[in-house]
Formats: structure tokens, C-alpha cells, sequence
């Protein structure tokens, strides 16, 4: 459904995309994470023939991008990272617009509008102004929008940015339904969860190029011990430099918090017991461990 | 060549910009002519009127039909101008309905000329309220002759949003417009023969003027409006065309750079 080859992308001298080989096939959800500023929206933007890459090839739906991009995105719906809805339209004119900039006729639209709305949850608002409508109304009628022309396949830049947890769920939900329908879905996120939830796959990127790509079980069984004891109080700085060394399989101190990655997580704790003032959490790791240890744990900007 | 310069691909496409713009102008058009009416005409009266009454005749007719027939030309820049101004900045830099559209099968080039048809279309309005007022007030000098000022009106109406999208594309805020109604605008209303001939100016002056696109919109008008065939219709046409169609090139290469770097 999408091949991308070699791409590369400059802006000016600093390159944003530097290689990346990405394939999703039909029918899967594939995320793409990384930090701020790994590329991922300019990967997006690459992919959708809005900006020309400086190198490689990219095939969307069996077309070549960017040569015939307007033909590829006839078959691709967009959910951008920032709500563009149109203001000065209702909720039903939204959809009966974006319709328009498809070539599709006015009863093609009108005809589809019921169904988009009811998967938006949004049948009773359908004349509402957009103003009046909540963050979580926003982003599931930015989703209908996209699929106004029946795309084949999905492209979702960070979809649940900015949501409450119950808005989440219900995009997660409509996400869901989508995949299970057959759609292809490329999406970006910063929530790991979200994206072991819902990916079939999932590519890790920095600095514009995959730094490991994967099924999310198969990247935490191959790229990190499956547990972690997470150790903070007083007292931190001595405990670790007596014990970390011979108890953890690998550690990394952030902050006020030790991160003690174990496949042996009992000796640790037992160990903990000596040591009264310390509290621990313990957990199975997660993709975020894997994405800390892949990308490093420095700020980005 | 860089792609950013790259000529404009026109295609049909730009009719479903052209149409939300209609329909979203369509829920607010009273007020919206009448503010598009409402200011030209004030001093379009009031001037001619009373100032009118001092005057004797102005390059050969009354100083109100001198007047009328320049604020045709100068209503249908302001209005064209605004739109693509203020308007499209609006829906390219706040609203970001521009980049929902670029997410659909279109090109910049589409919205940009969906744009500018829109400002044409607009501002034709604009100018076809004024020659109503003049047909009303019996200041034509005749009626089939002064029907040539429509289609003379949808091509200001084109070269002023071509012109006007530039800014568009270099603005940082709307506070920045001022600089074109300050720099551009204005002098172009005191320069070009909307209020007084352009032969009171210093030969110089007179000079310059004869460059500036509401000069060429005023030559083709104001004779329309007396009954008579204008002067030189060609070189008029041209210069407006190239204005705009110029203004719209240089604004889509500068808007590419500015939205898909």
C-alpha cells in the first residue's frame, strides 16, 4: 500500500529525512513514533507529494509520489496534527465541502453525509457550528472528513493530541472500526500506549531515519528486559552505586529515579527491602522503555 | 528550476475554492454589500455634491460624473483588494482552510486561483453597485455604451487580487496590510485620477502615474460612463492583465515557499 525508498529531505543544511525505507501493507495500521523533530510530519508531508523530496522513491497506493500526488491522494483521507476545519461552515457543510474538493457531486456527498456523521457520533450536531463543538467533536469530525471520499487508506498525524482520556477512547474506537472495515492507517504519536494499542507495526524514527521497526510485542521482547523496577527517596545515589551494578541487567539514572531493567525483578525488590527510605514501582516494560533506550532521554525542542 | 517557480498549472479544479468562498459570503451578502457599498458611495455623493457645486466642469463633465466614474474603478480595487487581503489571509494563515484543501487532490495553484476568481468575482459586485447608482442618478452618457464597464470591472477586479495576493503571501500578521494601503494604495487613489485629472499633476508625477495599474482601469472607465470609446483599449487591457497575472505568479512561487517548504 505504501513503499517508500531512500528518501531524503533537506532543509537547507540540516537534513530532516535522511534515508528512510518504510513498507505498510494493505489492511495494517503501522505507527510512525519518534521524538519532536525526528521528521515525522515532514515524512507525511513527503508522502503526500506536498513538499518534493530531494532523494528516493515513495509509491502511496500504487502511484508514484510526488510525480501524480493529486491521483494518490484521491485515494488517501488526511487527519492533520492541527484542527483546520472550516470555521464558517456547520458541521454538515464541513463535509459537504471537503466532498467538493474531491470533484465529487453534491448528491455523492449528501449521500454519504448520515453515515460519516454517524460514525463521528455526531448525527444529532449536524448543524452545529464548529465553534460550539468540544476538542474530542473537533478531531472525530476531522476523521469523518477524511473519509468523505472512501480513501483506501489513512494518514493520522498525532490523532489524539491535546484529547481527554474519554475522547481518546472514542477515536480509538472509530480507529478501530476502520481497520477492522479494511482500511490502511500510517499514523504518528507521541503515546506509546496508543501506539501498542492499535498498531500492527510500528517504525521507530530519529534524526530522519527508522532506527528499528517491528510489531510492538516483538521490539519489547527483542529490545528490552521485561521488567522494571522504577526506584526514587532518599538515600537514592548511595543504594544505586552499591547495588545497581550487580542487581540490574542494565540501569539509567533520571532525575530522582533510578531505572532498574531486570529479568529478575524479585531479587531487586527483596534487595529493596534493606533499604527502608527507598520506594519502588514495578512493571513489566513497556514500548516507552524500548523508545527511551532506542532515542535516548534528552529534551528535544 | 527550483519547483517553487515553476509556472502555474491552471485547471478547473479551482471552482470548489471559488464555491466555499461563495457560500460562506452567501450567509452574510446583505451586509456584506452594503459595507462594500455603503463607503464608496458616501463619498462619492458627498464629494460630488458638495464639492461638485464649487466646481466648474472636470476633464469635460460634470464633477460627479468625473468622480462616479472614477470611484467604479477605485470600488472595485478596494474590494478586491480586501478580500485577498484580509480575507484569504485569513482562511491561508488562521483558519488554515487552505491546507485542509492541499490535504484533498488540489495544487496551491488551484486554491490560489480560486482565490483570486473569488476576489474578481467580489469586487465585480462591488463595481457593478456603484454603475447601478450611476444608471440610477442618469449619469451615463449611454446605457449600452456604460454595459462595456462590467466586463472592464471584472478585470480590475482580477488585476487588483492578483496584485494584493503578494502581500498575501509575505504578510507576518494582518498589521502588515497597512504598509500596502499606505505605501500602495492611497498614493495609487491620489495619483491615478479617481478625484482630480491626472493632468494637474507635475509632468513627472504624471509620469509615473501613467505605470500604475488604477490609472489603466480609470482610462478604460470614466470614458465608458461619458458615452465614449476609450483611448488606447488595448495597451489598457494588457497592462492589467500582466499586473495581475503577474501579481498572481509571483504570489503563488512566494506562498509555495511560504506553505511547502
Amino acid at each position: 500500500m505504501l513503499k517508500v525508498r531512500g528518501l531524503t529531505k533537506k532543509y537547507g543544511d540540516t537534513d530532516v529525512v535522511r534515508g528512510l525505507d518504510l513498507t505498510v501493507r494493505r489492511g495494517e495500521c503501522f505507527g510512525l513514533l519518534g521524538p519532536n523533530g525526528a521528521g515525522k510530519t515532514t515524512t507525511l508531508r513527503l508522502l503526500l507529494g506536498l513538499i518534493e523530496p530531494d532523494g528516493g522513491s515513495i509509491e502511496l497506493a500504487g502511484i508514484a509520489v510526488p510525480h501524480h500526488a493529486r491521483e494518490a491522494r484521491m485515494k488517501v483521507g488526511v487527519v492533520p496534527q492541527m484542527d483546520n476545519l472550516d470555521p464558517d461552515f456547520s458541521v454538515r457543510e464541513n463535509l459537504l465541502a471537503y466532498g467538493r474538493y474531491f470533484g465529487m457531486s453534491k448528491a455523492a456527498v449528501t449521500a454519504r453525509v448520515p453515515e460519516l456523521l454517524d460514525f463521528a457520533g455526531l448525527a444529532s450536531k449536524a448543524d452545529a457550528q464548529i465553534a460550539q463543538l468540544s476538542g474530542g467533536m473537533k478531531r472525530r469530525l476531522t476523521l469523518a472528513r477524511a473519509l468523505v471520499h472512501d480513501p483506501d487508506i489513512l494518514f493520522l498525524d498525532e490523532p489524539t493530541t491535546g484529547l481527554d482520556p474519554q475522547a481518546r477512547h472514542l477515536i480509538w474506537q472509530g480507529l478501530r472500526r476502520l481497520i477492522n472495515a479494511g482500511k490502511t492507517i500510517v499514523l504518528t504519536t507521541h503515546f506509546m500506549d496508543e501506539a501498542e494499542r492499535l498498531t500492527d507495526r510500528l517504525a521507530i524514527l530519529d534524526h530522519g531515519r527508522v532506527v528499528v521497526e517491528g510489531a510492538p510485542r516483538a521490539l519489547i521482547e527483542t529490545h528490552i528486559e521485561p521488567a522494571v523496577v522504577e526506584v526514587f527517596g532518599e538515600g537514592l545515589a548511595d543504594w544505586t552505586g552499591q547495588h545497581a551494578a550487580d542487581l540490574c541487567q542494565r540501569f539509567e539514572t533520571v532525575g530522582e529515579t533510578l531505572f532498574c531493567y531486570t529479568s529478575t525483578p524479585d531479587i531487586v525488590i527483596d534487595a529493596l527491602k534493606h533499604a527502608p527510605a527507598l520506594r519502588y514501582l514495578h512493571r513489566p516494560s513497556n514500548l516507552e522503555d524500548v523508545f527511551l533506550k532506542l532515542t535516548g532521554r534528552d529534551l528535544r525542542d | 528550476m527550483n519547483p517553487l517557480f515553476r509556472l502555474p498549472r491552471l485547471s478547473a479544479r479551482f471552482i470548489p475554492v471559488w464555491q466555499r468562498n461563495y457560500l460562506v459570503w452567501k450567509k452574510l451578502a446583505i451586509p456584506s454589500i452594503l459595507g462594500n457599498l455603503a463607503d464608496p458611495m458616501l463619498y462619492m455623493l458627498g464629494l460630488g455634491y458638495g464639492l461638485g457645486s464649487l466646481l466648474p466642469d472636470v476633464g469635460g463633465m460634470p464633477y460627479l460624473t468625473f468622480l462616479a466614474a472614477g470611484t467604479v474603478a477605485y470600488s472595485t480595487m478596494n474590494a478586491a483588494t480586501f478580500e485577498v487581503l484580509y480575507s484569504s489571509f485569513s482562511r491561508m494563515h488562521v483558519q488554515r482552510t487552505w491546507d485542509a484543501i492541499l490535504n484533498a487532490p488540489m495544487t496551491l495553484d488551484d486554491v490560489m486561483l480560486g482565490e483570486l476568481t473569488w476576489a474578481a468575482s467580489k469586487s465585480l459586485l462591488s463595481g457593478v453597485a456603484i454603475l447601478a447608482v450611476i444608471w440610477g442618478l442618469g449619469l451615463y452618457g449611454n446605457f449600452w455604451m456604460s454595459l462595456w464597464i462590467i466586463p472592464v470591472v471584472a478585470l480590475v477586479g482580477f488585476c487588483f487580487g492578483g496584485m494584493g495576493l503578494v502581500m498575501n503571501a509575505v504578510s507576518p500578521s494582518y498589521d502588515f496590510f497597512l504598509y500596502y494601503f499606505t505605501l500602495v494604495i492611497t498614493p495609487m487613489v491620489l495619483l491615478c485620477g479617481v478625484f482630480f485629472p491626472v493632468s494637474q499633476l507635475p509632468a513627472a508625477v504624471q509620469g509615473v502615474s501613467a505605470w500604475l495599474p488604477l490609472t489603466h482601469a480609470i482610462d478604460l472607465a470614466r470614458p465608458l460612463v461619458v458615452g465614449n470609446i476609450p483611448d488606447n483599449i488595448a495597451l489598457h487591457v494588457i497592462a492589467l492583465l500582466v499586473y495581475g497575472s503577474l501579481g498572481y505568479i509571483v504570489a503563488l512561487a512566494l506562498t509555495r515557499r511560504r506553505l511547502l517548504k
